[in-house]
């Protein structure tokens, strides 16, 4: 390996000769040994170019641009045969000394003043939250009064994507968590002889809870996630500002319809978890704890109260307009870039569940309270 | 090993697409020599961007071969394609900049890829090319979605000068600008042109731009390519050539030339 570089004491200046690979592909070691030039260099340097093979531009810049940063600045001259883009550098060197300005280091004014904008910010998240939940209403008022506004083939189209399709992945899991918490179940209560408990146990859980949770989760992760993903995207490609520049809502043209369609499939959904999940509940009965269907059935009647099925049911709605927002919410605030995009899809549906939960935790107290 | 001073510099036979029944190229030539810019022109649907894809090998053409340097981009080792790549630098026509990196990152992201260079280096490179296309070092900390259009295709030219490249694609480099950033895109590129002693390839519907820069210009019609230069193609009898370079837009853009190379 040749080194690239030699300097020597050439009469009252220096000659830096330079040797070998001057190439980009050489650049690593000719950034190396630059960095090693004495600091004190001054007066007149030679730069002689005679023995470098294939220079390019990348290894001359970083050359001329570590020759620059001496005080008092060399006198550089450059002979044999330098390279013919050495003039376009030279250009470019001084342009750059016209054209940079020092980035001011971070203090701790800069921290308070980081603080202070995260204050703002975060207030002028929450009025931007209070002006969507506003809009929304206000295409909800208005299209009572103007049918159109339902935009039905739109909300048909998301109640069948929302909906219809995830009938077999929400089925699918209520019933497996349901046999899950009854096989469980079964191991504990069996010890006491209470095996027979174990439908209460399913039927309570799966009714109450998990029936609505479960499909809620799920449709937070598979909806909410397309609806901040398909609406950032148009809000990307400026397809939002198009619909606003032709004199249209998108909140009544995309966001509303993915609302509503959540409204109106979540409980559906919510439904055939029920189901599924005392199907499951039943299945285990019979082949672990040999309970017969009719004695099931008979028991199931038995542990719940009227309102039992409903107080699931109630909750399917309200955790819809959670989901639904918050995704809708975060697409339109997809701005400039890719990142931004990918962000916010993965806060709508963490925000999303987070919501979830926390207002399921509401209903729970609110129902123990009013005995429902 | 790649020779960049291998002539001609690209080298396409037989080059034949479709999509379905839709048949976009139809036994295509095309031949790019050393040091010369080459327009490429056709109307919309023409093929233009389907032929840039297959001469970078992003798209397998159904038949014909597309070489590079005299190296067939079809059946190279992986490493030598590696190489290839780097050997050329390519813009597109939205400017394709990683939107979740600033422009200076984008122009390092190459670099970085392929070298390891200390951050200090890599932001004096960032730096030269930032110049090197007419844009001030301070642009380099912007994102793309702060840049305006003009400043999308500079940023654009800038990363693909990062890595030296000898030969260099041009997708539309001008659509989308005023007039005189056109013009200035145009001189630009002729500056660096003849700085950096750059083969160009430039897919343009521009007509000032292929008046002012190319030295030959290759027409896609009918799935063919007819090459020549502009003085040749304007006398070229194919009626589509002619409503082409003798519609109204066109004369315009003739007398500019004309104007410019006699005053």
């Amino acid at each position: 390996m040749t080194d690239p570089l030699a300097l020597e004491p050439d009469g009252d200046g220096w000659r830096l000769k330079l040797f070998g690979d001057w190439s980009l592909a050489g650049l690593p070691r000719i950034e190396a040994r630059l960095n090693s030039l004495p600091a004190t260099l001054h007066g007149n340097l030679v730069c002689d170019w005679t023995e470098a093979r294939a220079p390019e531009i990348s290894p001359a810049w970083a050359l001329l641009r570590r020759l620059a940063e001496t005080v008092p600045p060399l006198n550089v001259t450059h002979v044999g045969n330098p390279p013919h883009f050495l003039d376009l550098l030279e250009k470019l060197h001084v342009e750059r000394h016209a054209a940079y300005s020092q980035q001011p280091a971070p203090t701790l004014e800069k921290l308070v003043g980081k603080l202070g904008r995260w204050s703002v910010l975060q207030g002028v998240h929450a009025r931007g939250v209070i002006v969507f939940l506003g809009r929304i209403a206000t295409v909800v008022g208005q299209a009572f009064y103007r049918p159109r506004a339902w935009r039905i083939s739109s909300l048909a189209r998301h109640i069948y994507e929302t909906g219809i399709t995830a009938i077999p992945i929400v089925a699918l899991i209520a019933f497996l968590i349901s046999v899950i918490v009854a096989y469980l179940g079964a191991q504990q209560l069996s010890r006491f002889g209470a095996d027979i408990f174990v439908v209460d146990l399913v039927t309570i859980a799966t009714l109450r809870e998990m029936g609505v949770l479960l499909t809620s989760v799920i449709v937070a992760g598979r909806s909410g996630s397309a609806f901040a993903a398909e609406i950032g995207v148009m809000q990307l490609n400026e397809e939002t500002d198009a619909l606003r520049a032709m004199g249209m809502n998108p909140i009544e043209l995309l966001v509303v319809p993915r609302v509503l369609a959540l409204v109106i499939a979540l409980p559906l959904l919510t439904v055939i978890a029920d189901a599924m999940g005392l199907a499951g509940g039943g299945l285990l009965s019979l082949i672990n704890l040999h309970i017969p269907l009719p004695q099931f059935m008979a028991r199931l009647r038995e542990s719940l109260s009227p309102t039992t099925f409903w107080s699931g049911l109630v909750k399917a709605p309200v955790f819809a307009i959670l989901i639904g927002m918050v995704g809708t919410y975060r697409g339109m605030q997809v701005r400039d870039s890719a990142r931004e995009l990918g962000r916010l899809t993965t806060v709508a549906v963490v925000q999303s569940i987070f919501m979830v939960i926390l207002a399921d935790a509401l209903f729970a107290v609110l129902f123990v309270q009013i005995n429902f | 090993m790649l020779d960049p001073n291998f002539n001609p510099a690209i080298r396409v036979r037989g080059l034949h697409n479709r999509f379905g029944a839709q048949i976009v190229h139809d036994g295509l030539d095309m031949e790019v020599q050393q040091h010369e810019i080459f327009g490429v022109v056709g109307g919309s649907g023409a093929g233009k961007s389907v032929l840039l894809r297959s001469i970078l090998g992003l798209r397998h053409p159904n038949s014909g071969s597309v070489e590079i340097y005299g190296h067939d981009v079809e059946s190279l080792a992986a490493t030598d394609r590696s190489s290839l790549v780097q050997s050329y630098g390519v813009t597109f026509q939205n400017g394709a900049l990683i939107s979740s990196l600033t422009v200076a990152q984008n122009i390092q992201l190459p670099l970085r890829e392929y070298y390891s260079l200390s951050e200090k280096t890599l932001d004096e490179l960032a730096d030269m090319n930032l110049l090197m296309v007419g844009l001030v070092p301070d642009d380099g900390a912007k994102f793309p979605s702060q840049l305006s259009g003009g400043m999308i295709k500079r940023a654009a030219l800038a990363r693909a000068l990062a890595l030296e490249p000898k030969l260099l694609f041009l997708d539309e480099p001008t659509s989308g600008l005023d007039p005189i950033s056109a013009s200035a895109f145009d001189e630009l590129l002729l500056y660096l042109h003849s700085q950096l002693r750059l083969t160009v390839v430039m897919i343009t519907h521009d007509l000032d731009t292929l008046f002012q820069t190319c030295d030959r210009v290759g027409v896609i019609v009918d799935g063919r390519m007819i090459t020549d230069t502009l003085p040749g193609l304007l006398k070229n009898p194919n009626p589509w050539i002619q409503e082409y370079f003798h519609g109204p837009r066109a004369r315009a853009a003739e007398m500019e030339a004309a104007k410019d190379t006699h005053g």
